[in-house]
């Protein structure tokens, strides 16, 4: 072979170029050179000028202006510059260029070339770049030449046909007879060619499929001869006879096999023959026996032949090789669902595998290992998986936490594992759980009151070595905040006592709240614990109202807004503290009730009237705000209730309701706060519209002072949106509106909003109030006015 | 099928590229790119198997070179494997005891050999000699036609 002298010189030159620049210039100046040959007529160096433009190309630069010589190199008729022309034309031209149009012809005139290495250039151009217009056009072509030519052009011919079918799918009609007859052929390069195109046209075409089960007798046939045949050398790879084209055969009897009676029955004794056969020692083994496998597991095949099938996979578990471990696992995958006992049996080699140091199989362990745990094999998987967590790679401990808690939830044996293993969890990976964790573990804490004492010890014991991890640390101050009185009084049935004192517990609480490390959801948490201790704690009062009134200048409006509340509850309303702070009632998982919108608040939540029934408080309940803004700090927010696990990461707050001021500007509803029982008062519709229904009901609070309350419902089918009330009264009545407790309205009446308006009539005179009702549907806005005259009052 | 073969260098660099579905220029670069730094990143003795986008990657490593080949879901990932190892057997029998120089001074061979092993994403030719006879046939019928046209090739 000689060298191509100046092609491998010009190569030297770029190489020998010490830096990018340099390398830049080289290229520049050959590429000009380039440039100018081109547009010179015919030269013998053509050839050699296309290969250093390719060459150019491979290494990044630009090589368009070649694109037109192709063309011509590929009409030359030397072979030489056919060649280049062609490995030219694959390589700067695609089948989005106009260019590659203008190849049709030659591609075309070379197909029925006499010199068979011309027609295999045309024939590997059209099956690399052929667009669907030439694959149109040179299809018959291509039949012809997989009917009458030589084996080399026979199988090339094969391929091109495939990829013919894949860009037109029409044509696969075309090609049917022709791939059937190949099957005959006893070239393996052809073989397999035919056994391409069969299997392509049978993914592509149910009725092809059909066809096709016929040859799975000859499929059978050749499979065999390439088992038990003896050493062949033109086709031998480390003692398998072929294995391109066992495996090729295997996936076409798979497709052929596949919901088929009859045809799985066919193929039942050469796969057990082949899967017992064939050397499992070196690589090539293991990829037929693979492909047999899969066949296996996809066919109808007989329940031995499955057993054996996974078997094998068992045995790939166990192999050194960490590919064939790897693959062995994907298989595994995909059965566990239907073969699930089979795979079972294999459980300690996969957990095994969560200790191998290569991330790719650790990815699969883990996800095998989650679909294998069951009631049976709980504890001792989630010890596996637990230390797993321990040390598993960043990007997997999402999906390894979030699997142990599925898998914690549906199979605990008892509350107190439950409870222990997602502490544990929390320990090891707080921070790459979900956000719902927080109020899914606070719900599963309230629900088992028998353990409560043990959890707020642990949890207390968690605190005290770590605060980093803001989960654990979330609910552990929910924890100390809620049943610190358990804690304080030593004793557990369930762990070893320890004397913990109430100074022990605020200082947590302190560290927590002052750490650099609290997240501000954290701190809020932490200082509503501070409060709620103080009715749970007798001697250290005064320090809980210490810190609660420093955080009242806290730059963190979050928690400046809750100690300025909690202060007024300690100066204000001392005689509420103790209701308002009682122990919360069990959460429903599910409860009614949903967020206004994203708001990045946690504290705020809307309550339904019905469950706000169970609360310990018995005071009239207000909608509570979307937003909290400051005016809303003087005027008495209303704070949120119950929180909702279903939603979100969620601040738990204690039910204060108060529809008073601390500021005394705003109109003085002091009437509010007796305990009144919640009774209802009778309501009367004022508007019926458009599908918009608001109704009207009040409440006399005092001599002069009503509350009215305005709900609004939607019957229509469309979600209602910026919804708004506007009131005007009397000149002499003074009105006051609450915030409404939400501004849309879901179709069908899925929610309703309510608002208070505060009204306060010293003179006595004719109640009267006009409303204003606007909102957003279907993208327009509408507006309406109605007139109330009359209130109803009891 | 076959997406594509790359093969490059320890320092990234490409040596050879084989695209078997059409790809605009800049998304083929974005794709180098991507399988250089994942391939390269890849500690010693891990798995080849590699999961990108929807593709299978599988890489093997021969001396200073990485060989770097996608492929479709369904495909055998061991047969895979075999592909690119045949690919250099067949390297190897052409240069004679090929090294990385051989494939860079003579990457249109690199290429002409390619493809008379894979076509179209898909295995052409499963015997080794043939392949290698259709090699130096296609040679030889390069120098004797230039010989007779007395022109000296490339």
């Amino acid at each position: 072979m000689s060298p191509s002298v100046p092609l491998q010189e010009m190569i030297r030159a770029i190489r020998s170029a010490r830096t990018q620049c340099e390398e830049r210039g080289v290229i520049q100046r050959e590429c000009a050179a380039i440039r100018a040959q081109f547009r010179q007529a015919d030269n013998g160096g053509r050839s050699h000028n296309l290969a250093k433009l390719l060459y150019v190309h491979m290494l990044g630069y630009p090589a368009h202006f070649g694109q037109m010589e192709c063309v011509r190199m590929i009409a030359s008729p030397r072979y030489s510059e056919k060649r280049v022309g062609y490995l030219g034309a694959m390589m700067l031209l695609d089948e989005k260029q106009d260019a590659s149009l203008l190849i049709t012809n030659s591609i075309k005139n070379d197909l029925s070339h006499s010199n068979q290495y011309v027609q295999s250039l045309a024939l590997c151009t059209l099956a690399c770049m052929g667009s669907a217009e030439m694959c149109r056009d040179l299809a018959p072509e291509i039949d012809r030449l997989l009917r009458a030519s030589n084996s080399y052009i026979k199988k090339k011919a094969a391929l091109c046909a495939v990829h013919i079918v894949r860009k037109v799918h029409d044509l696969g009609e075309l090609f049917a007879p022709a791939a059937r007859s190949l099957l005959a052929e006893k070239n393996h390069g052809v073989l397999h060619g035919a056994v391409v195109l069969i299997t392509e046209l049978c993914e592509r075409s149910p009725e092809t499929l059909e066809r096709f089960r016929k040859t799975v007798p000859d499929l059978v046939q050749i499979m065999k001869g390439l088992v038990i045949s003896g050493y062949s050398p033109e086709h031998d790879v480390a003692g398998i006879s072929d294995p391109f084209l066992q495996v090729r055969i295997l996936r076409l009897l798979r497709i052929l096999g596949r919901n088929n009676e009859a045809a799985s029955d066919a193929m039942n004794d050469l796969l057990a023959q082949v899967a017992t056969n064939t050397d499992s020692t070196k690589t090539v083994g293991n990829a037929v026996l693979y492909e047999t496998v899969l066949t296996v597991l996809d066919i109808k095949s007989e329940s031995g032949l499955r057993v054996l099938a996974v078997n094998i996979l068992g045995r790939f578990l166990l192999n050194n090789d960490r590919n064939i471990r790897y693959i062995a696992m994907t298989s595994l995958q995909r059965i566990v669902g239907t073969d699930h006992n089979a795979v079972q049996r294999h459980r300690g080699t996969i957990v095994d595998c969560l200790k191998d140091q290569d991330a790719s199989v650790k990815r699969r362990a883990l996800e095998l290992s989650l679909a294998l745990v069951s009631a049976t094999n709980i504890r001792s998987m989630m010890k596996e998986l637990l230390l797993f967590l321990s040390s598993c790679p960043l990007e997997l401990r999402a999906q390894a936490a979030s699997g142990i808690f599925n898998a914690a939830e549906r199979y605990a044996p008892s509350q107190r594992w439950h409870i222990d293993t997602i502490l544990h969890v929390l320990t090891t990976a707080g921070g790459d759980v979900r956000d719902e964790t927080v109020p899914n573990l606070i719900q599963l804490i309230t629900n088992t009151s028998e353990l409560h004492c043990y959890t707020v010890h642990k949890l207390y014991r968690a605190l005290l070595s770590d605060i980093s991890q803001q989960s654990l640390v979330q609910v552990a101050c929910w924890c100390i905040g809620e049943y610190g009185d358990l804690l304080l009084r030593g004793e557990c049935q369930e762990t070893e006592p320890v004397q913990v004192t109430e100074d022990d517990v605020l200082d947590a609480l302190e560290t927590v709240l002052q750490s650099h490390m609290s997240a501000p959801a954290t701190r809020g948490f932490a200082l509503t614990a501070t409060m709620k201790l103080s009715t749970r704690i007798t001697d250290n009062v005064d320090r809980i109202r210490s810190i609660v009134s420093i955080y009242g200048s806290c730059i963190d409006v979050e928690l400046q807004q809750r100690a300025v509340e909690y202060n007024a509850l300690f100066k204000k309303y001392d005689h509420m503290r103790a209701a308002v702070l009682e122990r919360m009632p069990v959460i429903e998982k599910n409860s009614p009730g949903h967020t206004n919108g994203e708001s990045t608040r946690e504290a705020v939540k809307e309550v339904q009237p019905a469950k706000v029934k169970q609360a310990e408080t018995l005071l009239p309940q207000q909608p509570t705000s979307q937003v909290c803004d400051l005016l809303d700090l003087l005027g008495g927010s209303e704070e949120p209730l119950q929180p909702n696990p279903a939603v979100g990461s969620t601040v738990p707050v204690l039910p204060i309701s108060t529809s008073s001021t601390a500021g005394g500007d705003l109109l003085d509803l002091l009437g509010g706060l007796e305990p009144t029982p919640l009774t209802s008062a009778p309501t009367v519709t004022v508007y019926e519209k458009g599908g918009v229904t608001l109704t009207l009901s009040s409440e006399k609070q005092s001599d002069s002072g009503l509350t009215v309350t305005l709900t609004a419902c939607n019957s229509t089918d469309s979600d209602i949106s910026s919804f708004t009330l506007q009131a005007a009264v009397p000149k002499s009545v003074q009105l006051h509106m609450k915030a409404p407790s939400g501004d849309s309205l879901p179709a069908r009446g899925a929610a309703k909003v309510t608002q208070m308006v505060a009204l306060s009539n010293p003179n006595k005179v004719n109640l009267k109030m006009r409303i204003r009702i606007s909102y957003t549907s279907q993208g327009s806005a509408f507006q309406d006015t109605v007139q109330v005259d009359s209130f109803p009052e009891h | 099928m076959m997406r594509f073969l790359l093969l490059f260098s320890r320092q990234g660099k490409l040596r050879l590229q084989k695209w078997f579905t059409p790809i605009p220029e800049r998304e083929k670069k974005k794709i180098i790119r991507e399988m250089t730094t994942m391939v390269l990143a890849r500690q010693p003795r891990s798995c080849n198997f590699l999961h990108w986008k929807d593709l299978k990657i599988i890489y093997k490593r021969y001396a200073s070179l990485y060989f770097c080949l996608a492929i479709e879901n369904h495909e055998n990932e061991l047969l895979a494997l075999e592909v690119i190892h045949r690919y250099v057997e067949l390297l190897d029998k052409y240069f004679g005891n090929v090294c990385e120089l051989d494939i860079i001074f003579n990457f249109e061979k690199a290429y002409f050999i390619l493809d008379e092993f894979l076509l179209g994403g898909e295995i052409q030719e499963t015997s080794k000699q043939i392949v290698n006879r259709c090699i130096e046939s296609s040679d030889m019928l390069q120098e004797t036609m230039e010989e007779y046209m007395s022109k000296p090739a490339f």
